[in-house]
Order: structure tokens, then C-alpha cells, then sequence
């Protein structure tokens, strides 16, 4: 193995591209729907009717203590059996989605739990409905709590996105896959597609520490160190 | 005025949801945390523009008390009347009466992610539906009313505990309450503090503010209050106006109560 020996890996740059457009694209989708939806599931868990709260924290139970390949595995090969035949992409975008979301709830609702009880007092006092109390009031600081846990749970699922390859999905792993059984050279693809995984990565923690510097924490952090 | 005010004979109001002469009425209000049993039989009759202080041992139900009537904690037994809506759990009633019943804490429960302005302009925008520039203006009017307008656009966090509690008060004032509920608002500050949020309570009880208000200051309540109870174990032990309540308390509880916060 030599520099050369890479050059068929490079040669394959579209499909890097394309399978990088496709990870991105997976993990982007995935996380707002993930964390607005694990928001909810949040509120549900707390504040909902007993049947929600029991329903969310099975829903929560199930898809944590669940490997991420099986529940994949199950939504394409396993629900068409009950009528349901998503394509490649989708079907990852829902598995990506509903095991995010389980994660999202439960780092949420700890960031809720961790607001004191005066807050939603407070707000109750002041006559503001439940629903808007808890998204006036209690989720922003409650995500500035558990925003860096929430950071690393999107990284997850960013490198989580891969195991999308195993049902055909054209992202980068899939792609890698491709290029290693195209070329027969294995170590190259693999610690090409590695390093972009790694360089993807840390871009979309930087991102996400923007985001929340930007949008999370507003002037509020700055102004509480004052 | 009656010393005694755990027996029923205060208790003279029918229990109807008839608009009636009072601000408050508590008629054989019960409430019990599992088996504790934290208000036992409470009856009070707050008249429009009164100003009440409640005092009494830590545990003695006062701030459970007061927490009923905006439905912070809900009663298992009797009834609470707020400006003539009967407190039931029907949630539009309770949205109502909190329209009308603004309530300051003990530890301000400011909302930290909010600026001082944003704190006061949220529930008229949310809950009144006023327009932003509108509720802009009306929060300004308040903060200058508390004396805090240049803190406008500063956090919570960046205020002292005296300047929060004014907030507070002011926040509560937005919502241009008929009724304001105090639970403690002096107890978390430091002593130079407390005198800046009493002279803004003072102002208030001044403009004829109806006020139930939790609190060990006795000289704010020798100053404003029209009437103080004292509660123990769940019941009110004694009510009357100030003078003869501080000087010459009829039960032997009120009297130990008094000797100890007046004592040091």
C-alpha cells in the first residue's frame, strides 16, 4: 500500500459526494424532526394524560434499550409484512427520527425537571395556559441546561446515520461499501470515508455550539456571567 | 371585628358564584396533603381594597392558604369565591380569576431567559392579547411606577433580589390585577433590600390595592394592614386589626408567635 493506492478512492469522489449529501441530508432532517418531536414527547411525558405519559415512556423504553440496527431492520424489511412499504430514504428517516426522539425526550424532560416548580408557577400565576407556559416559559431555559448533552446526542446520530447503508441507502458508508467492493481496496475507502465521518463530525458539533450560542442561549448567557 | 376567626360565624356568605361584595371569600376551606391535614375549616371574607397580612409559624398552611385562592393548590373541601367566580375545576374559571389575581413569591420566580421588559410584557401579550408596543409602554409605566425603568433591558440575573421583587411586583401589575397575593415577598432578600420592595407594597396598599399578603414584617403590617391573621396548624387562630392584634393577642399561641419574631 502506497499514496497511489488511494487514488482509486479519490477517483470516486462524486459518489463520496453523493453519499455525503445523503448523510448530511439524513442527519439534518432527522435531528429537527427529532428534537422538535422529542420536545413534545417531553411535554407529553410530564404534563400529558396518564395513557400519553405510560404510551411515551413504553415508546422511550423500547427504542433506548433497542439496538438502532434492529429497529431499522424492522421499519423496512418488518413493516411491509403489516402493509407498510417505505423506500431506502424514508424508511431511515423514520428509523433516524423515532430513536432520536426517544433520546431527545428523555434529555429534555431531564432539562425540564431541573426547572424549578416556581417557574411554571409563575407563569400559571400570570394566567398562561399550560401550552404556552411550557414553551414560553420552561423549554429555553430547560434546553440551555441540556444543550450540550443534546450536542452529542445529534453527533450520535450524525455517525449513527451510517448503519443506513444496510438497507441500501446511498449514504457515505454506502458508499464506501461501493467504492471497497469496486476497487478491492478496502483500507483505503474505509479510512477515507472514516476521516470524513470524523470531519463531519466536529463541523456539525461546531455548528451546533453556534446554534446554541446563537439561538439557545441568546444574550441571556452572556448576561448571567456579567 | 371578630378575634376569633377559625368558627364558622365568619363564614357568613352563602357558597354561590353570585357576584357578591367581596374580593375573596374562603367558606370551610379544607385541604389535605395525603393524610396531613394543612388548612382545616378556613373562613375568610376579604373585602374590595383591603389589605390583609397573614402570619404564622413555617407549616402553619398560610402560603397553602393563599396558594388556593389562584389555584396554585387546589382545596378538597368548602368553597373559594374570587371577585364572584366561584373556584371549581372548570379551567375557564380558573384562567379567569387568575386574570384578576396576580401573585408575587418569595424567590421572585422571574423567568430567566427573559429580559426585565420581556418578563413584564409576556402574559399581557399572551394571555390580554395587547399588541407589543402597547404592552412595551404599559410595562415601562410599571417599571417607573417601581422605580426600576433603566433595568428594562437587563436579565434577571443581573439584578439584586430587592430589584427582582419590584419586578415582580410590576410583572403582576401588567396583568392590571384587582387582587395581589404575597407569599413571603421579603424572606429571600437581604435586610437592606427589604425595605426598597415595603415601600412599593406600601405605595400600592396606598392606591387601594386589595392585598393578602404572607409575611413576618410586622411593622409593614402595623403600617397597611387593615386586618392580621395569625395561623397555626392549619387554622386561623386569631384575626383582628392591627393595634389590638400586636397589643393585646387573645390566644395564648399568637402571643408565644408574636414574642418570638417581635422578641428579637
Amino acid at each position: 500500500m502506497n499514496l497511489s493506492s488511494f487514488i482509486d478512492v479519490f477517483h470516486a469522489w462524486p459518489s463520496l459526494l453523493n453519499g455525503l449529501v445523503m448523510t448530511v441530508m439524513l442527519t439534518l432532517v432527522s435531528s429537527f424532526l427529532g428534537v422538535v418531536l422529542g420536545t413534545l414527547c417531553a411535554w407529553g411525558s410530564l404534563k400529558g394524560p396518564k395513557a400519553v405519559r405510560w404510551f411515551i415512556r413504553g415508546y422511550v423504553e423500547f427504542f433506548r434499550n433497542t439496538p438502532f440496527l434492529g429497529q431499522i431492520f424492522f421499519i423496512f424489511f418488518g413493516l411491509p409484512a403489516l402493509g407498510l412499504r417505505l423506500d431506502p430514504v424514508t424508511a431511515a428517516l423514520v428509523a433516524l427520527t423515532i430513536n432520536l426522539t426517544a433520546y431527545a425526550c428523555e434529555i429534555i424532560r431531564a432539562g425540564i425537571e431541573a426547572t424549578p416548580a416556581g417557574q411554571f408557577e409563575a407563569a400559571s400565576s400570570l394566567g398562561l395556559k399550560p401550552a404556552q407556559a411550557f414553551f414560553l416559559v420552561i423549554i429555553p431555559p430547560a434546553f440551555q441546561r441540556v444543550w450540550p448533552a443534546m450536542t452529542s446526542q445529534l453527533v450520535i446520530i450524525l455517525l449513527a446515520s451510517a448503519l443506513c447503508s444496510q438497507i441500501s441507502v446511498a449514504e457515505l458508508s454506502y458508499e464506501a461499501n461501493m467504492i471497497a467492493s469496486r476497487t478491492f481496496r478496502n483500507f483505503e475507502a474505509y479510512i477515507v470515508v472514516t476521516l470524513i465521518y470524523l470531519g463531519l463530525a466536529v463541523l456539525f458539533r461546531e455548528m451546533l455550539t453556534w446554534v446554541g450560542r446563537r439561538f439557545v442561549y441568546g444574550e441571556f448567557a452572556t448576561g448571567a456571567q456579567r | 371585628m371578630s378575634n376569633l376567626a377559625s368558627s364558622a360565624a365568619l363564614a357568613q356568605a352563602s357558597p354561590s358564584s353570585a357576584p357578591s361584595g367581596h374580593a375573596i371569600e374562603l367558606v370551610g376551606v379544607n385541604k389535605w396533603y395525603g393524610e396531613f391535614h394543612v388548612l382545616k375549616d378556613i373562613n375568610l371574607k376579604v373585602h374590595r381594597g383591603e389589605r390583609i397580612v397573614i402570619c404564622g409559624p413555617s407549616g402553619s398552611g398560610k402560603s397553602t392558604m393563599i396558594r388556593c385562592i389562584n389555584r396554585l393548590e387546589e382545596h378538597q373541601q368548602g368553597t373559594i369565591i374570587v371577585d364572584g367566580i366561584e373556584l371549581t375545576n372548570d379551567l375557564k374559571r380558573i384562567d379567569e380569576i387568575r386574570r384578576e389575581v396576580g401573585m408575587c413569591f418569595q424567590h421572585f420566580n422571574l423567568f430567566p431567559h427573559l429580559t426585565i421588559l420581556e418578563n413584564l410584557t409576556l402574559a399581557p401579550i399572551w394571555v390580554r392579547k395587547m399588541p407589543k408596543k402597547e404592552a412595551d409602554e404599559l410595562a415601562m409605566h410599571f417599571l417607573t411606577k417601581v422605580k426600576i425603568p433603566e433595568q428594562a433591558h437587563k436579565y434577571p440575573g443581573q439584578l439584586s433580589g430587592g430589584q427582582q421583587q419590584r419586578v415582580a411586583i410590576a410583572r403582576a401589575l401588567c396583568m392590571k390585577p384587582k387582587i395581589l397575593l404575597f407569599d413571603e415577598p421579603t424572606s429571600a432578600l437581604d435586610p437592606e433590600m427589604v425595605k426598597e420592595v415595603l415601600e412599593t407594597m406600601v405605595s400600592l396598599a396606598e392606591e387601594g390595592m386589595t392585598m393578602l399578603c404572607v409575611t413576618h414584617e410586622m411593622g409593614f403590617a402595623r403600617q397597611v394592614a387593615n386586618r392580621v391573621i395569625f395561623m397555626d396548624a392549619g387554622q386561623i387562630i386569631e384575626m383582628n386589626e392591627p393595634e389590638p392584634f400586636f397589643s393585646n393577642p387573645q390566644h395564648e399561641r399568637t402571643r408565644l408567635f408574636l414574642s418570638q419574631i417581635l422578641g428579637h
